[in-house]
This record gives C-alpha cells, sequence and structure tokens, in this order.
C-alpha cells in the first residue's frame, strides 16, 4: 500500500500515524509538505491530527485553503480513500469533504483519555477489520470533538450508513454517559456518501502496540492494507 | 526615561552600591539601555546572585554527565549514542498574574531551552503548588494553569506525562508554576551557547519582538505587594504554534554544521542571550538592532533588548550559511534576520539606525555581577513527635478514606486528562504513577521521570526535607525499575534578604547535595525562584527535584496496580510509626508539628538498589514508594488503581495502629511477589528488612482482621474531590 501523510505547519500526530502505517503495510508514507501541489501516485492519503495553524480561526480552517487540498479533493473524487484523524476530520469538514462541524467540547475543556466506540458495519476498506458492532477502547485528545450537524443532516448521514462510530460506554451503550464530548447521536467519525472518505475524532494511531497499553487500532491500519490489496 | 541616575537605577531595581559599581566599569554615565541591561544582568533571576555561592556546592559530576549546570539545560549519557537533555524552571510570577498565559510561557520557555540544545523534546512534567482551596482565588488559578499548560504542550505536540500538584495556604498570594522537558538529542550532537569566529553572522529567528514581558525577570526577583495585578503587562503572551515551527526549522537546520552557537532568548530576551552568547565564548557582539524583526512601530532600542516576546532565538552561523539556513526557516514561515556579527572586541556593541545606543564590555559585565553571601540562621529544630502525642482514629480506614479525598491526596485525574499525554507515540506508563514513562522512539529502552517536593518537611527541617526531596524522587524512579541517571532542581523560596528564609534556602541545599552525592544522583540543571512572597508572607520553602532514570528494557518495568489476587504483599524497609509532620497529622489532626522523618541516605541506596535489582529480575509484580499518608495509602492506590482489594494481616504490635498505618519512615516501598519466600530469602541475605504483611484480593481493603472498607468506596471519594472543588462556582 502506497500511502502519503499529509504535513500541514503545526501538525503533530504525522509521525505517529506514520509509524502506524509503515507498521501495516512494511512501507513508510510519503510525508507530503502542505505546499506541494501535487500527491505521488497513492492508494490512500492521511490528513493527521494535531494543531495545523495553531488552530488558529478555526480547527482545520486555514489547512483546507493550503496549496496541497486541492490535489487531495481530486484524490476523494477519483475514489481514493482518505482519513482524516482529530484535526484531519476537521479539515474534512472545513474543506467540505465531509459534512458538518466539530464544536468546542461540551465541558469546555481538552479531553485526552480512552473512550469507547462500536463499529457500526463492517463493510469499508477501513473498517474491514473489524466486526460489526465491535466495541473498541481508542484514545481521544482535542478541544474540539463535538460533532454538529442540523437534523436532517444527521438523519441523512444515519440513513445512508454514513456514520462509521459511535461513543459508547465500556459495555456498547450509545447513551450520553458514553459520550464524552457532547457530539450529536455519539457521532466520531462519519464517511462521505461513497465511503471512502473517513473522518474520525478518536486516535486509532496511539493504540496500535502492546506499549500504548491498547492495540485496538491495529485491525484499521491492517484492514485498511488488506482491503486496498484486492 | 532617556536620563541615567541613582533614582533611575534604583527605578531598575539596582541598588546604591551595583550602580556604583556600573559606573566603574563604563567610566562614564551610562546610556538608558545600558542601565537596562545591566539591571536585568544583575537581577537575581539572571545572575544568582543570592544562591550562586551555595549552588557551587552541589555535586555536579559523575560517568554519565555531558553537560552540568552553566548550559541552557543539564545533558546525560543513555547509551546507543543519545543523550537525554532536562531542566526544570519556574514560572511562578507570571503565573500568579496571569494563570493561563503564565503558565504556557513556562512550558514553551523550557522547551526551548531543550531544543536549544539539539533535543527533540519528547515529556514534559511540571510541579505545581496552590494556596488552599478556600482561598477565593485558588479555583481560578488552577483551571487557568492547567489550561496554560495543557493548550501549550498539546499544541506543539510533546506529551505531558506527568507532575504533581498539592495545595497549602502558604501559597495563597504565590502559586509556584515549575516546569520540566525532558527531550533527546545524538550525544554527538549537542549544540551550546559560546559564540566563536570574528565576522559570523548573529542571526535572530523565530517571532517578531514587541513590547511584551519587558522587564519580567527584574518582576521575578522582587516580592509581590497587593498590586502585583497591575504587573499583568509584564507577562509575555504565548503562540505554541509558532514554537512548534520553530522547534522543526531549528532541528532541521541542527541537522547541517551551518550553526557554531545557538541561544534562546528567555528571560531577559536579546539581552541575556546576547551578553551569555559573547561571555561563554570570550568575544563581542555587534548588533544593528534595527535590523531586528519587530511587531510594533517605534521600538526604542531600549524596548527591543529587554522584551521578553516568546518563540525566539539567536544563533552564531559559520560564514556563508545564511541562505540555506534562511531558506529552512522560511519554509516553516518563521522570521530570519541577520542582526550583527562576532566580533574579537570583547564588547557587545549596539546601533540603532548607525546611532551607538550601547557599548558594554562583557566580561567585567558578567564577572562584576554581584554574589552577596547573605546572612542566615538555621531553622530551629523540632522535637521529635511520640505517636502516643496523636490521637487514635475510633475508624482509622475512615481517616484513611478522609485521607485519600482530601485536596492533597485525592486523584489528580482531572488535570492530567486535560494534558494530551500519548502524543508522540511512545507513552509507556500513563499519568498516575510513581514515574512517568516515555519509550526511547523506536527502541524498547525507556526514560522515567519525576518531580517531588515535601514542603512540610522542608519547613519543619531545611536539611532533612531537601534530603528527602532528592531520597523520594530516587525512589519513585526505583520503584518503576528504572536506574536513576541525574536530577534537575527548582528551588523556590521567599526572599533571601531575611535571614529565616536564606537559613530555609542553606539547609534545603545543603540536605540536596548530601542526598545527592550519597546517591550517585549528581544535579545537571536547575533554577532558583526567590522573592515568593507577599506581603511578607512566604512560601514553604519547596526545592522542587525533578529525577531521570533510565529503562534498559520497557518490559522489566513494573507500576503500581495490584496485577492479581493472590499476590504477597511485601513491605521493604524500617517502620517505626513517625507521624512528625506527616500527611496524615496535618490533614486529619490539623496539625503540622514534630520533626519531619529522618532521612537515611545509606538505607535508602540499600534498599533502593535491593528493589530495583528485585523488578528487573522479574521477580516483583508491582511496586509502589511509600510517602505521604505512609504505607496504608501506598496499598490504599495500589488497590484503587486495580480494583482488587487486600487483606493486611499482618501489623506491628509494638506500635500504636494509626503510626503504623500513616507514619511516614523513609526509605519504605511496597512490593507484591508470587514468590514471597525467595525474594525474603534475598532480602535477608543483603539485610534488607522485608516483611510479608497482607495479600492481595477481595473487593475490600482489610487491616488486622476487623477493620475493613470497600476499595469502591475508596475510590470514588478520591476520585471526586478534584472535579466536584473545580465545578462548584
Amino acid at each position: 500500500m502506497r500511502s502519503a501523510v499529509i504535513v500541514f505547519p503545526g501538525s503533530n500526530c504525522d509521525r505517529d500515524v506514520a509509524v502506524a502505517l509503515e507498521r501495516a503495510s512494511g512501507v513508510a508514507p510519503a510525508m507530503v509538505w502542505h505546499r506541494e501541489t501535487s500527491l505521488p501516485p497513492v492508494d490512500f492519503i492521511v490528513l493527521p491530527g494535531g494543531f495545523s495553524y495553531g488552530d488558529y480561526l478555526r480547527g482545520g480552517a486555514i489547512a483546507a485553503r493550503s496549496p496541497v487540498m486541492r490535489d487531495v479533493e481530486a484524490h476523494a473524487q477519483a475514489g481514493v480513500p482518505i482519513l482524516g484523524i482529530c484535526n484531519g476530520f476537521q479539515v474534512l469538514t472545513e474543506i467540505g469533504l465531509l459534512p458538518g462541524i466539530l464544536m468546542r467540547n461540551a465541558g469546555l475543556k481538552f479531553i485526552c483519555r480512552d473512550v469507547h466506540v462500536a463499529v457500526a458495519d463492517n463493510e469499508t476498506a477501513f473498517t474491514a477489520g473489524y466486526a460489526k458492532d465491535q466495541v473498541l477502547r481508542i484514545p481521544v485528545a482535542h478541544n474540539e470533538g463535538n460533532y454538529f450537524a442540523d437534523e436532517a443532516t444527521l438523519d441523512a448521514l444515519e440513513d445512508d450508513g454514513r456514520i462509521a462510530f459511535r461513543y459508547t460506554t465500556p459495555q456498547g451503550d450509545i447513551n450520553e454517559a458514553g459520550n464524552p464530548n457532547g457530539s450529536a447521536r455519539n457521532i466520531a467519525g462519519i464517511y462521505n456518501e461513497t465511503r471512502t472518505v473517513l473522518g474520525l475524532m478518536p486516535h486509532p494511531e496511539r493504540v496500535v502496540d502492546s506499549a500504548h497499553g491498547g492495540t485496538d487500532g491495529v485491525a484499521l491500519f491492517d484492514g485498511l492494507v488488506k482491503a486496498l490489496a484486492q | 526615561m532617556s536620563e541615567v541616575n541613582q533614582e533611575t537605577a534604583t527605578e531598575h531595581g539596582l541598588s546604591a552600591s551595583e550602580y556604583e559599581t556600573m559606573l566603574s566599569i563604563m567610566g562614564r554615565t551610562p546610556l538608558i539601555t545600558e542601565l537596562g541591561i545591566f539591571s536585568v544582568m544583575w537581577s537575581e533571576h539572571c545572575s544568582y546572585k543570592s544562591s550562586r555561592k551555595w549552588l557551587k556546592t552541589l555535586p555536579t559530576e559523575g560517568p554519565q554527565v555531558i553537560c552540568g549546570p552553566g548550559e541552557n539545560a543539564g545533558v546525560v549519557d543513555i547509551g546507543d549514542g543519545l543523550a537525554a537533555v532536562f531542566k526544570i524552571e519556574s514560572h511562578n510570577h507570571p503565573s500568579f498574574i496571569e494563570p493561563y498565559q503564565g503558565a504556557a510561557t513556562g512550558v514553551g520557555g523550557i522547551m526551548r531551552d531543550v531544543f536549544t540544545m539539539g533535543a527533540r523534546p519528547v515529556a514534559n512534567m511540571n510541579a505545581l503548588r496552590f494556596g488552599s482551596p478556600d482561598h477565593p482565588k485558588t479555583r481560578h488559578l488552577v483551571s487557568g494553569v492547567v489550561a496554560g499548560i495543557g493548550g501549550y504542550g498539546n499544541c506543539i505536540g510533546v506529551p505531558t506525562v506527568g507532575g504533581e500538584t498539592n495545595f497549602d495556604p502558604a501559597y495563597n498570594g504565590n502559586i509556584l508554576v515549575n516546569a520540566m522537558t525532558v527531550g533527546i538529542a545524538n550525544a554527538d550532537k549537542i549544540f551550546y551557547s559560546a559564540a566563536a569566529g570574528p565576522g559570523n553572522p548573529v542571526v535572530y529567528v523565530g517571532s517578531k519582538t514587541g513590547r511584551d514581558g519587558i522587564h519580567g525577570a527584574t518582576m521575578a526577583s522582587a516580592e509581590f505587594d497587593d498590586d502585583s495585578e497591575e504587573k499583568r503587562p509584564t507577562v509575555q503572551v504565548g503562540d505554541p504554534f509558532t514554537e512548534k515551527l520553530l522547534l522543526e526549522a531549528c532541528l532541521e537546520l541542527m541537522a547541517t554544521d551551518a550553526i557554531v552557537a545557538i541561544q534562546d532568548m528567555g528571560a531577559a530576551g536579546l539581552t541575556s542571550s546576547t551578553v551569555e552568547m559573547a561571555d561563554k565564548g570570550g568575544v563581542g557582539v555587534e548588533l544593528n538592532l534595527e535590523k531586528t524583526p519587530v511587531r510594533e512601530e517605534g521600538m526604542t532600542p531600549y524596548e527591543i533588548m529587554l522584551s521578553e516576546s516568546q518563540e525566539r532565538m539567536l544563533m552564531v552561523l559559520k560564514p556563508g550559511r545564511e541562505e540555506e539556513s534562511r531558506a529552512i526557516f522560511e519554509k516553516w514561515e518563521l522570521d530570519f534576520a541577520v542582526i550583527g556579527r562576532v566580533t574579537d572586541s570583547g564588547h557587545v556593541v549596539l546601533r540603532m539606525n548607525g546611532e551607538l545606543v550601547a557599548d558594554i564590555p562583557v566580561a567585567p559585565l558578567v564577572d562584576a555581577a554581584p554574589v552577596y553571601d547573605r546572612p542566615w540562621e538555621r531553622t530551629p529544630a523540632r522535637n521529635e513527635l511520640a505517636a502516643a502525642e496523636v490521637e487514635m482514629p475510633a475508624k482509622p480506614l475512615d481517616a484513611l478514606r478522609q485521607l485519600l479525598a482530601s485536596p492533597n491526596h485525592c486523584s489528580r485525574r482531572w488535570i492530567w486528562e486535560q494534558y494530551d499525554h500519548m502524543v508522540m507515540g511512545d507513552t509507556a506508563h500513563h499519568p498516575g504513577g510513581d514515574s512517568a514513562m516515555v519509550r526511547i522512539h523506536g527502541s524498547e529502552r525507556g526514560l522515567a521521570i519525576t518531580t517531588d517536593c515535601t514542603p512540610r518537611y522542608c519547613h519543619a527541617e531545611p536539611e532533612a526535607g531537601g534530603k528527602q526531596a532528592v531520597a523520594e524522587a530516587w525512589r519513585n524512579l526505583i520503584a518503576v525499575g528504572a536506574t536513576p541517571l541525574a536530577l534537575t532542581n527548582n528551588l523556590n523560596f521567599g526572599s533571601p534578604e531575611r535571614k529565616s528564609i536564606m537559613g530555609q534556602f542553606v539547609g534545603c541545599v545543603t540536605g540536596i547535595g548530601a542526598a545527592a552525592s550519597a546517591l550517585d544522583f549528581p544535579v545537571v540543571s536547575g533554577n532558583v525562584s526567590f522573592y515568593n512572597e507577599t506581603s511578607g508572607e512566604a512560601i514553604l520553602p519547596t526545592p522542587v527535584i525533578g529525577g531521570l532514570g533510565l529503562v534498559e528494557d520497557l518490559t522489566k518495568t513494573t507500576r503500581l496496580a495490584f496485577p492479581a489476587p493472590e499476590q504477597a504483599i511485601v513491605l521493604i524497609g524500617t517502620t517505626t510509626g513517625w507521624l512528625g509532620a506527616s500527611s496524615y497529622l496535618q490533614e486529619i489532626e490539623g496539625r503540622t508539628d514534630g520533626a519531619p522523618p529522618p532521612v537515611d541516605l545509606s538505607l535508602e541506596k540499600i534498599n533502593g538498589s535491593f528493589v530495583r535489582a528485585q523488578i528487573v529480575n522479574g521477580a516483583v509484580t508491582a511496586c509502589h514508594d511509600i510517602s505521604d499518608g505512609g504505607l496504608i495509602v501506598a496499598i490504599a492506590e495500589m488497590a484503587m488503581a486495580s480494583g482488587i482489594g487486600a487483606n493486611i494481616e499482618v501489623v506491628q504490635a509494638d506500635i500504636p495502629l494509626h503510626a503504623w498505618l500513616f507514619g511516614e519512615d523513609q526509605a519504605r516501598y511496597i512490593l507484591t511477589t508470587t514468590d514471597p519466600d525467595a525474594m525474603l530469602k534475598t532480602a535477608n541475605s543483603e539485610g534488607v528488612m522485608a516483611t510479608v504483611i497482607g495479600i492481595t484480593g477481595g473487593e475490600s481493603l482489610t487491616v488486622g482482621g476487623s477493620h475493613t472498607i470497600s476499595v469502591n468506596d475508596l475510590r470514588d471519594a478520591h476520585e471526586a474531590w478534584l472535579p466536584e472543588y473545580m465545578a462548584a462556582p
């Protein structure tokens, strides 16, 4: 799997996701600086976590206008799978590849801790390594992860099977107690219409190694490598 | 503003004799910019004038030490061609005035100190002290400081992996915010600050210079009074995004061989960086200040030299390397300006649009910096407090619950969940343990890090308190299976102009030196913060120790949570039931009397070496050092971390139960093991006191058969206090 990690000024999970990609695929991803205007040939693109442009204006707002994003959009149109993690999710909503926005956490504080999310289905490249309804323990680390969209959009996301992951309790119940940041309908991750672009607030790259204290992110990267090889 | 005389010198914080010395160095009436430079260089903050005599007594050497005190940070060898670069530094005064920015820029400053030396920061730690929870400002200060530390570290992407937080009314008017950073560099590519090579370009990089933070170092060198909030404009404003760019740009340039010397602009900004680089290299520096990137129009040379705007660096480059260096900084969208050159004059010469605004001989400015042998008086020794003089609680485990739910013992989860403690993907132990643990990237080795100090001991008996702070840091490193390497210290005290405070300082430094020597745990960097007092009320003496240890194999480390039921609980060390100056006495009885526990350094070494060897040999399944609150608090913490209870069957009959449970005798650990016989046999052969006191299991903590409490009850009380306190209006 040939992959690329887009690096913006202020990205800070770029190395972490590169380690996870190399672990899964055996090949180091291309690290693409945001001022590039075209990507190398790739099968998969990651927009990493961090604070691109210091989150000034709004998280992801300035990065969405970076030169490289024109070619990222073109790849999205061509169906190349794109994963935006945390700040990368914010960039995807800012550029309009995903609907809705990520608001300030309901508790008005940065949250860094393990949360639980349920996998809605395992029919995309991103979730091929999981079982349907599997509950994962994955950390979040964000100040603005409170997903919001209007009711019609939320209904459409639900009807079209575009809600990829939802926050749950450790037991797998989708309710207020399992929602760390106030996200509408406990949304932790959503797809675009073709289910080839995924925005995800939790950090799967932080649970790919037993030293991390968890390995529930391994199947995401391994599943991608396998799915994209077919 | 422009006329310089005794009066303006006094306004700049220079004494009459200091002004006289300055006049004799200059041989003329100084210009205003020159006065500004002298005043900050001779401030307590920059010159260490009250502390230097005593700091010289600390042990700073060892085979592992690559660079001791005097540079931006300390450097130790960690094997495999790598070095750890680390330091702790205070930002107390600014954080009291403006908690978010004060704490944030404290974190930014200490990270710059580390990456200036060529290291990538891999972990941040902190030590915080706040006033009484009942004080009207405390909640606001906790909230702002924690958000500020998180705001900076989270954005730059360096994990904040641990620290310590305590409350005491002595900090009502002066909180402490000490921030520590650990970085990793190639051992053969450490960057230093000595300027060299007359003619070489002097380059300014990073943020533009604004009018913020002018005289911050001078503020940090005076006491507070009731009008301190008016000093808010002296607090700098941090921009972690720019620092992230500066970090990446500096490391990218450091991968070339273009840099001769580099120094961050911290306290006293361009002044101290210029003077220190010139002094260390024994050269002169000429700057053309109009070339300095500035944020505001009409800035005077005085303002440019004294600004403490953040995220800036000064470098000396090899000749002809300017353009490749400029390209790197432009890639990262940072300012890059050649503002001067190295000379052989031995003077710092500053011009603004051709006009001479300062010409100061560097060596006299630095060498004649005042050094004071401040008068001091020894803190009177205290009497030992017999356990019989402390009332026995009817229900000792209710007292335990009360202790665990108190401000100084409750869970700090509310704090560390606001810090990104996992970014960089190498956090091996999450916060809440004895030491933080980060993996050395790309290896299976690790660095253990801790910050420690028990101010009530330091207040009771400074020398014992200084020893104890070092011993506790050492124990915390041992308790995770690390080999302690070296320490950094942050010495927070009141006004050194008072004999009693100076006595506290001398006592603590003496104790630190004795312990650091005895434990082969040298001091490689540090910071002194005096004048932590408001309207004559000083803080408790708080010499924070930041300890660093090395782990050769991360699979052979220990955590404090009980791993499983049916394991033997072993107490290492000697228990006398020492309740003097204990946490129990303070929190349960509301008393602070009695001598603190004595620190037997040879016993620390024997017990600690035994524990570490047992861990490395795989004989230990969990380990926790015993400190505040005594052995029952340690056991309760191990139980709460796992949800597994314990039955403590063997109590020491010759000691009153509450003293046995809550006494704070030093050099002790709690271990669990599956093979207690083998452990006790080894302990016996090495002269280590080891006793099996109970067994893990169940859902309750039971002591002596008759006292019992549910682990869930304890955990609920322990977790509840801080979030509830912070949520209150």
